[in-house]
């Protein structure tokens, strides 16, 4: 009863090639299919921000975007940034913060703040926790997160 | 053992071990295994508050592609005994049988009555809609006064919708309020909210037939006690039966319930002999997660004009759906407003009455600081009511009435026994971090200028490391012990396992740090176990803020004996007497002159390789389990004190929140800065009951914003920053001192929060009484709406 479109994508640098049906969410593919399960699923309609993922250096909720959609373009999930380096800071200043308990928001998170870093490297306490508003963490209240990734954009601004 | 080594990582915030996987999204959360032979079971849930099955036709579902099963609910009986939610010590509870799907009737919204597995979840989802079921709907009681009235009652095989009904009362109490000089007087409505752990409730059961042995990963804060409950209810012997709680995304008391659905997907795995998976997606979280907190409450206070509060009248009225949940109850909430409303104040006199009852809403139970919520908010509601009545200044009033420090151990009016408190020292400490006198002259000043600011304060006691007079008692196969297994590796490296489990708040970290201060080694030494049955002690896994006084202790006992084990090794090995001998650094050295004798890494090599070399006589023991249960107090009771700093839009209700404070005593705090961050956490939660998060309910029953994006959880702009600070009073009754700290911050946020309000409405006469506060209340409150 699915129609199934073959796609072609680039996940973590690395192209793949399947059949998709055309109703299966990319974040579901991910998960399923190419077994990259960092990126979690928390509510399935768009809201909670724990299936992020990064698409041609956007980010992008994982749950309200197509998988065939994706044919032709780059994704990249946390277990990506987390292996080429390029949030090893954040990460760290995370887990020095402590600013994440069950872990289950973190990784939609590290790629929100990633993305505040890219476009606004001189942002405010209130511009981080304005850009964090749609990813959803129960556990920390939020301050240690915003502690965190202000902390990490001072060290990264000095070296810059 | 020696006071300097228990000194190098208890009390340093050293960051968790665990936290590193899960920032790199290599977790493995239940819904990240990967099994051979996996089906996905989603349900078939009543669209209707309370509706009798008329015919429920599964044919068309069970021929749809990939469905392996459908099944109703007199099928999966056969595979799983039904339950009944009371326990011996609530007398007089009552509850109807209930099955893990409903057979012939639903009770609420969201109550599976149907079950379809099938190879892939989307195909067992294009099954449900293919299910044909007619209903004869029957009349919902959601209202809980309707359902206290007893009209229309819900269960044939009661006479009334009365589950628990409790009335306690001092000899005085009626005297007290003749002879009171002021008698405030209040009601108080709590809406329902939820957990929304981020992670839906999530369970993979997997069956051997060969062996008749069950391995359930789930993700749960109690795995022995589920454990024991998939036993008994599959009739499988419980030692066949293995429950695995890896990561766990997320559980605040929601994940230490039996759940229907998930008992049917167990029993389902047995029946069908192969791995069954079940994920609540968000949507039919909020229909089936337990709720809490629905309450109306009727709060009396009498006092004297000089301020000295005399006596507390309470009556709560708290609904809960139609079943008490199983094996906790849903009678403790409403037990615990009881036993903990006036808990900080000295008042000799004391009256409550509390009825709990069946509703036709979802189930509601024990969540992140059960009860507390309610019996802070209410009793330092009433304590602002009354200061404001005598003209007295709210810190004040609260100074004049706090029990004294120095007046442990110390029996509450409703019985409570107390070892030792620091209301006063807590309440001081926060009148000087937040600078309240400053704050109240720029309060004035601002109100001149149209700017509305509130300063509310909120003094608690809450219940930690529960002795088995919580559940046990009453017949709960539920365990108050704990233990912790420490074994000593060859390479010098330390495992240990620890029956408390894991949930992000940092257990693993802390026990890391106790058991390597207990033995001797570097923190990074020692790899922390938890959350299998199958490995770890027998315990009860993690709720009421208990893992660190309780657990914690284990760790420690057990430390302190491996330590002694080793050292027996290192006598006979260095052929020196042990009294000569200590464990420091990874290494044995002199105690005289400190010097390295023996690396455990050489010892680890001789005990397990070498032990030819020893003598005859001579058996090493280095794997040690010590367990620890609280006892004498039926409770450590901690103490705390809150306060919030809000600013109200009094043109638009809105309230913006500027700032929060915490003191809080748990007594040892093993790593602050997982003490303080389990606080904020807990005051967010708390902040998200007072003022946005409502499960809110037509008068039919239909939840009316079961989704994300309809049910307000509190988001990272909203939210203050907090200052957080401690008294620490270590409890005696272990050595490691510690009390429970994950709920405080839940347990006071809301009544410092409704506090802030209510004073910034002051100059307006208006007050505010039902949580959630929002816009449309205040608005309401001040006469705009």
């Amino acid at each position: 009863m699915d129609t199934i479109i073959e796609t072609t994508l680039t996940i973590n640098g690395e192209s793949v090639t399947r059949r998709i049906p055309v109703r299966q969410n990319l974040v579901d593919f991910l998960r399923e299919e190419i077994g990259l399960t960092g990126t979690h699923i928390g509510c399935e309609h768009g809201v909670c921000g724990a299936c992020t993922v990064r698409v041609d250096g956007k980010i992008v909720r994982g749950c309200l975007m197509l998988a065939v959609q994706a044919d032709g373009r780059n994704v990249e999930t946390i277990e990506g940034l987390s292996d080429s380096g390029e949030i090893a800071d954040l990460q760290d200043a995370f887990h020095k913060r402590n600013a994440l308990q069950c872990g289950f928001c973190t990784p939609g998170m590290l790629l929100t703040v990633q993305d505040l870093a890219l476009q606004n490297p001189q942002a405010t306490r209130e511009q981080i926790r304005e850009h964090i508003s749609g990813n959803y963490c129960r556990c920390t209240g939020y301050q240690a997160i915003v502690d965190a990734v202000e902390t990490t954009l001072i060290a990264r601004n000095s070296k810059a | 053992m020696n006071a300097p080594a228990f000194a190098n990582y208890v009390g340093q915030s050293i960051p968790r071990a665990n936290a590193r996987r899960l920032l790199q999204g290599r977790g493995t959360y239940t819904d990240d295994l990967r099994v051979a032979r996996l089906v996905h079971v989603v349900f078939f849930r009543s669209p209707h508050a309370h509706a009798r099955i008329v015919k429920l036709d599964l044919a068309q579902a069970r021929a749809m592609p990939g469905v392996i099963a459908a099944i109703d609910g007199v099928t999966l009986a056969k595979f799983c005994k039904p339950w009944v939610a009371v326990l011996g010590h609530l007398k007089g509870i009552k509850s109807p049988t209930q099955h893990a799907i409903a057979i012939d009737r639903a009770c609420w919204q969201g109550e599976a009555v149907a079950a379809i597995v099938a190879q892939t979840r989307a195909q067992a989802e294009d099954a449900l809609e293919k299910i044909e079921c007619e209903w004869q709907p029957l009349p919902a009681v959601t209202d809980m006064e309707a359902s206290l009235a007893g009209t229309q009652v819900i269960h044939p095989e009661f006479s009334d919708n009365i589950c628990f009904s409790r009335e306690l009362a001092t000899d005085g109490v009626d005297a007290a309020f003749a002879k009171a000089d002021l008698v405030v007087e209040e009601t108080y409505d709590f809406g329902r909210h939820t957990g929304v752990t981020l992670e839906g409730r999530a369970l993979l059961a997997d069956y051997n037939a060969a062996e008749n042995t069950l391995t359930v990963h789930q993700s749960t804060q109690a795995p022995h006690m589920m454990q024991d409950i998939f036993s008994r209810h599959l009739d499988i012997p419980e030692g066949n039966v293995r429950v695995i709680a890896r990561d766990v995304g997320g559980s605040f008391g929601i994940k230490v319930h039996v759940y229907a659905d998930e008992m049917a997907t167990a029993a389902l795995a047995v029946m069908l002999r192969r791995p069954v998976k079940f994920i609540a997606d968000r949507l039919e979280s909020f229909l089936t997660d337990i709720h809490a907190r629905e309450h109306k409450i009727k709060l009396r206070m009498a006092c004297t004009k000089a301020g000295e509060i005399l006596a507390f009248d309470l009556d709560d009225l708290t609904g809960i759906g139609p079943y008490s949940v199983y094996p906790r109850t849903s009678g403790i909430e409403g037990n615990q407003v009881v036993n903990l409303t006036g808990g900080p104040y000295k008042h000799q006199q004391y009256r409550a009455k509390l009825n709990v009852v069946f509703t036709n809403k979802n189930l509601t139970c024990q969540y992140r600081a059960v009860g507390h919520p309610i019996a802070v908010a209410i009793t330092e509601a009433i304590v602002d009511l009354a200061a404001n009545k005598l003209g007295l200044d709210p810190a004040e009033f609260r100074k004049r009435n706090l029990v004294p420090d120095d007046a442990y151990p110390y029996t509450s009016a409703p019985g409570m026994k107390m070892e030792k408190l620091s209301h006063q020292q807590c309440m001081d400490k926060l009148l000087i971090l937040m600078n309240y006198s400053v704050l109240r002259t720029e309060q004035i000043e601002l109100r001149k200028r149209g700017v509305y600011r509130g300063i509310g304060i909120a003094a608690m006691i809450e219940v930690t490391n529960p002795s088995p007079a919580f559940y046990g008692v009453g017949g709960a196969r539920i365990s108050s012990q704990d233990g912790a297994t420490l074994r000593l590796e060859p390479t010098g490296m330390v495992t240990c396992l620890v029956s408390v489990t894991e949930q992000g708040q940092g257990t693993e970290a802390i026990f890391a740090q106790i058991a390597a201060d207990a033995v001797g080694v570097s923190v990074d030494r020692v790899r922390v176990i938890t959350g299998d049955t199958g490995i770890t002690p027998y315990g009860g896994g993690t709720w009421a803020s208990r893992g660190a006084g309780i657990g914690g202790e284990a760790v420690l006992q057990s430390g302190k004996v491996l330590r002694a084990n080793i050292l027996d090794v290192a006598g006979v090995i260095l052929q020196a007497s042990r009294e000569m001998l200590d464990v420091r650094d990874n290494h044995v050295i002199d105690v005289r002159t400190g010097n390295v004798k023996l690396s455990l890494t050489e010892l680890g090599r001789i005990a397990y390789f070498r032990p030819d070399t020893l003598p005859l006589d001579f058996q090493s023991e280095l794997m040690v389990t010590r367990h620890y249960t609280p006892r004498g107090y039926g409770f450590a009771f901690t103490n705390g004190i809150q306060a919030s700093l809000i600013e109200v839009d009094i043109d638009t209700g809105f309230v913006k929140l500027l700032k929060h404070w915490c003191v809080e005593d748990c007594g040892t705090v093993i790593n602050p800065q997982l003490v303080d961050e389990q606080i904020r956490g807990g005051i967010v939660q708390g902040i998200g009951g007072a003022m946005t998060e409502h499960c809110l309910y037509s008068g039919d029953g239909q939840l009316q914003n079961g989704t994300l994006a309809d049910y307000l959880v509190p988001m990272a702009a909203e939210m203050p920053d907090m200052i957080i600070d401690h008294v620490i009073t270590p409890t005696k009754t272990s050595e490691l001192g510690a009390k429970g700290a994950g709920e405080a911050g839940t347990a006071g946020a809301p009544g410092a929060i409704m506090n802030a309000i209510n004073d910034a409405l002051l100059p307006f006469n208006a007050r505010v009484t039902a949580q959630p506060f929002t816009p449309e209340r205040i608005l309401g409150a001040l006469g705009k709406i």
